[in-house]
């Protein structure tokens, strides 16, 4: 298990790595100066080039991915160029927002999805399970700023429950956190409710076709228990594995929600950044997705224990 | 179970009377923040060292003018008391007014305002242009600054009340002696609000609360010019809130004050509102301008160039861009409308244009059928269709096309580049300035006609006109100064610097609880009462 633990985490160092170079050069050979943005629309040639020289634009590529190198090395992701900000700092900034939607959506997904997917599965061929079905390719079909808008027109214009937008960290209180993500968790855990119900649908329903199912059943166990308790259980790794993909990518940024309820969160940090083609946010921002992608990954892989004893690392 | 009963009442009593104080509070003191949705970002703090808008509009907040521009285009004094100018027109004395005070407490002296004009000068066009003219500048006394100038100056006044990019804003001098070229890290004004460093997040929010110590004049506020009375004691820009519906939505259910620029789209919805209201605040509104770049075939050529400007009327790039009629007008003029410089002089090309016109012109002129790169930004709504109507207009005129869709920055990093067109250059890229940028030859970048060397995007070279625009700079009688401003209009109208595409306003939305508003031509957050 250690063993495991540690060649994953090494093998981390590569992928990041590879991420680094790869963001760096990309990003380089992408059009679009940040010299010139920074300037403003009446700025001339020669203030860009000033600020260009000001900003280290204008050194070798080697050379400025030498430094950039050398400060992530030391910890430091470096300075924003457009916000004039630690780019740590402003990570920090925007992950409370970023964290607690991802963290609702899931819950209200997941809470959601699996007893609607093993329904759909013991009731395989049924109504309850054509329904489903027919709402998760809705969830998957419908683009999240229609469903957003929908939302808040019944909501919050007309029934005036709940704000257009907006974010309230929690430090402001519980309720005000709480009654500002609702709705986004609500809209954004609609793609996963459909995700996750189709996948654990399809893993109940297979594993209720097993000897074992037969087994419970012939000892004369509950319904409810041998769906729980043997299907669901047997189940569960697809289930988290798709969990786990949610939540990165939930974690890496969503874009659209967070520009339709004005939640300042890394997926707006994010698309600012390119905008302003800000290099050095860009590249911190993306270096910390990458972790947050091994160490979820990584976090999945190790739940498989605990779920199918049988897996042994 | 009775006692109970009652037991549960008295404290459903006592807690409602417990929150109500709380709510009433609450509600009391929303009506003290003016919550504002800007029309961009906020992230660079340093108005001197970016000419964008955002970063101006933020310092417009926090810092003070030593002169404004009313709404009449008029200068007037702001933080400046009184003023002298030799008979020679070379030393202008300044007395700065009394009650003047940083935010931090010091009083704002001459000092100050020299070492606020010495990086304003080196950063901003009318300032360098100025500081060509300015031989040395000192504080003989606390409250007051002198200019020498090595020969008279017609602009002195026009420049220190530069009301937009960049404004000269007075500073801490140990503020202002920061290089030109890198920005500030202190954000101490002596303007009517005080900048909440520590409530700052780029991209979620900006904070301001009152100058409670700040002497607004007593005239009315106009333009950047009279008292800047402040009635609210906290300001805040709402900068996460980007999307334009989900403005429009937060408008109507009361979560915020004000949208700065309302999307043209939304316009007759928020008319059509009877809680909602358009302040009339900008009378002069925008200018759209299609640039040539100068240094690449054909545009190198002026007559293809007045092709372009023949093809070019005004009114399908407006009603195509804005589409709606009570928000746009035809300008025949290279300077603002409806400003002391504007007039129709030499816009015949333009304004009697007709296809037949560019179409002759075109095939006189030896055009080769090199396709004409012209740059279209898919992702600023507030200029994405003039690309559009340029690319067709060009075809009809016998131009051959190539219409480049990219992001906005995509083609401001472009649009600097000086390359030929096979290595990433371009040919036109269409814009929209706002009045107080182009009212003046000075200010008005397209008629910086030093070519390569340092011009605007575009690169214009004429020698008569940088003639003209240097008479202009010493000229101090205003009727020749008038004369001088039309004869540049001719000239570069003749040449074809760029073509003027009309006017039009960016609507501002509000609730009817804000009232206050004035003719500011500007973003300016002052003189406003919410109720």
């Amino acid at each position: 298990m250690y063993k495991f633990l540690a060649r994953r985490l090494l093998a981390t160092i590569p992928v990041l790595a590879i991420v680094a170079v790869l963001v760096f050069l990309m990003l380089r050979l992408t059009p679009g100066d940040p010299a010139a943005i920074l300037a403003g629309d009446a700025a001339n040639t020669d203030q860009i080039a000033r600020i260009r020289e000001g900003l280290g634009l204008d050194r070798p590529l080697i050379v400025q991915f030498g430094i950039w190198a050398k400060s992530i090395l030391s910890g430091d992701l470096g300075e924003s160029f457009y916000f004039k900000m630690k780019v740590t700092a402003l990570i920090g900034q925007r992950l409370e927002a970023t964290v607690s939607l991802a963290v609702l959506t899931i819950i209200v997904a997941v809470s959601t999805a699996v007893p609607l997917g093993v329904l759909a599965a013991w009731r395989f061929g049924g109504w309850f399970d054509r329904m489903l079905m027919g709402f998760s390719v809705m969830g998957f079909s419908v683009p999240v700023f229609v469903l957003a808008y929908i939302l808040i027109w019944i909501v919050s214009l007309k029934l005036g429950w709940l704000p257009v937008q907006g974010y309230k960290p929690i430090g402001e209180g519980f309720w005000p956190f709480l009654k500002h993500l609702i709705l986004p968790a609500i809209t954004l855990s609609v793609i996963y409710i459909a995700l996750i119900a189709r996948v654990t649908r399809a893993s109940v329903l297979e594993a209720l076709g097993e000897d074992y199912i037969r087994t419970a059943r012939a000892k004369g166990l509950p319904e409810s228990r041998v769906l729980i308790r043997h299907a669901l259980a047997n189940a569960a790794v697809p289930i988290v594995t798709v969990i786990g993909i949610g939540i990165a990518l939930l974690i890496g940024g969503v874009v659209v929600t967070e520009s339709v309820y004005a939640i300042p969160g890394l997926g707006r940090l994010t698309v600012d950044a390119v905008l302003a083609r800000d290099f050095p946010t860009i590249q911190g921002v993306i270096l910390f997705f990458s972790v947050v992608y091994v160490m979820i990954n990584l976090l999945v892989d190790l739940s498989y224990v605990f779920f199918d004893p049988r897996i042994r690392y | 179970m009775k006692i109970h009963r009652i037991a549960a009442a008295f404290s459903l009593v006592a807690l409602a009377a417990a929150l109500m104080p709380a709510a009433l509070a609450q509600a009391q003191s929303q009506e003290r923040v003016l919550r504002i949705v800007p029309h961009s970002n906020l992230a660079i703090l340093d108005p001197i060292w970016t000419t964008a808008y955002m970063s101006r509009n933020h310092g417009y907040m926090i810092y003070d003018t030593l002169f404004g521009t009313d709404e009449k285009a008029q200068i007037k004094p702001q933080m400046v008391e009184s003023w002298t100018e030799s008979p020679d027109h070379r030393l202008w004395t300044f007395k700065l007014r009394k009650g003047l005070e940083f935010h931090d407490g010091k009083p704002v002296t001459g000092e100050d305002v020299v070492a606020s004009l010495a990086r304003w000068g080196k950063r901003d066009s009318m300032g360098t242009a100025l500081m060509t003219f300015v031989e040395r500048m000192d504080a003989p006394a606390p409250d007051s600054f002198r200019l020498f100038l090595r020969e008279p100056c017609g602009f002195v006044l026009e420049a220190l009340g530069k009301p937009s990019s960049n404004v000269p804003f007075i500073m801490p001098k140990r503020v202002a002696e920061t290089d030109a070229f890198k920005q500030i890290e202190e954000y101490v004004g002596s303007g009517p609000y005080i900048f909440k460093r520590d409530e700052f997040k780029p991209g979620d929010k900006a904070v301001y609360l009152k100058n409670t110590k700040y002497v607004p004049r007593k005239e009315p506020a106009s333009g950047s010019t009279g008292g800047k009375v402040v009635y609210v004691d906290r300001v805040e820009w709402n900068l996460a809130l980007r999307d334009a519906q989900a403005q429009v939505n937060a408008l109507q259910k009361g979560e915020v004050d004000i949208i700065e620029q309302l999307s043209f789209e939304h316009f007759e919805t928020v008319k059509k509102d009877p809680t909602l209201q358009l302040p009339a605040f900008d009378t002069l509104g925008l200018q759209y301008m299609a640039r040539f770049n100068h240094l690449v075939k054909p545009f190198d050529n002026v007559k293809v160039r007045r092709a372009v400007l023949a093809a070019f009327s005004e009114e399908p790039f407006l009603k195509a861009q804005v589409g709606v009629k009570e928000l746009y007008r035809t300008c025949p003029s290279m300077y603002t409308c409806n400003t002391p410089y504007a007039s129709a002089v030499g816009s015949e090309i333009q304004s009697k244009s007709n296809m037949k016109i560019a179409q002759e012109l075109l095939k006189t002129s030896g055009y080769d059928g090199t396709p004409i790169v012209v740059m279209k930004p898919t992702d600023l709504a507030s200029i994405q269709k003039l690309p559009d109507v340029a690319a067709q207009l060009l075809r009809q005129a016998g131009f051959k096309v190539d219409l480049q869709a990219m992001d906005w920055q995509t083609l401001v990093g472009r649009r600097a580049k000086k390359d030929p067109i096979d290595k990433g250059g371009w040919h036109m890229f269409l814009t929209a300035w706002q009045a107080h940028d182009i009212w003046n030859p000075i200010a008005n970048a397209a008629f910086d006609t030093r070519g390569e060397k340092s011009g605007w995007f575009g690169w214009a070279s004429d020698d008569k006109m940088m003639e003209l625009r240097g008479q202009f700079m010493r000229e101090t009688d205003e009727a020749k100064k008038k004369k001088l401003a039309e004869a540049i209009q001719v000239r570069a109208f003749e040449i074809g610097t760029h073509v003027p595409l009309g006017e039009f306003r960016a609507p501002m939305a509000a609730s009817r609880k804000v009232s206050g508003f004035f003719v500011s031509n500007g973003n300016l957050y002052w003189n406003l009462k919410k109720n």
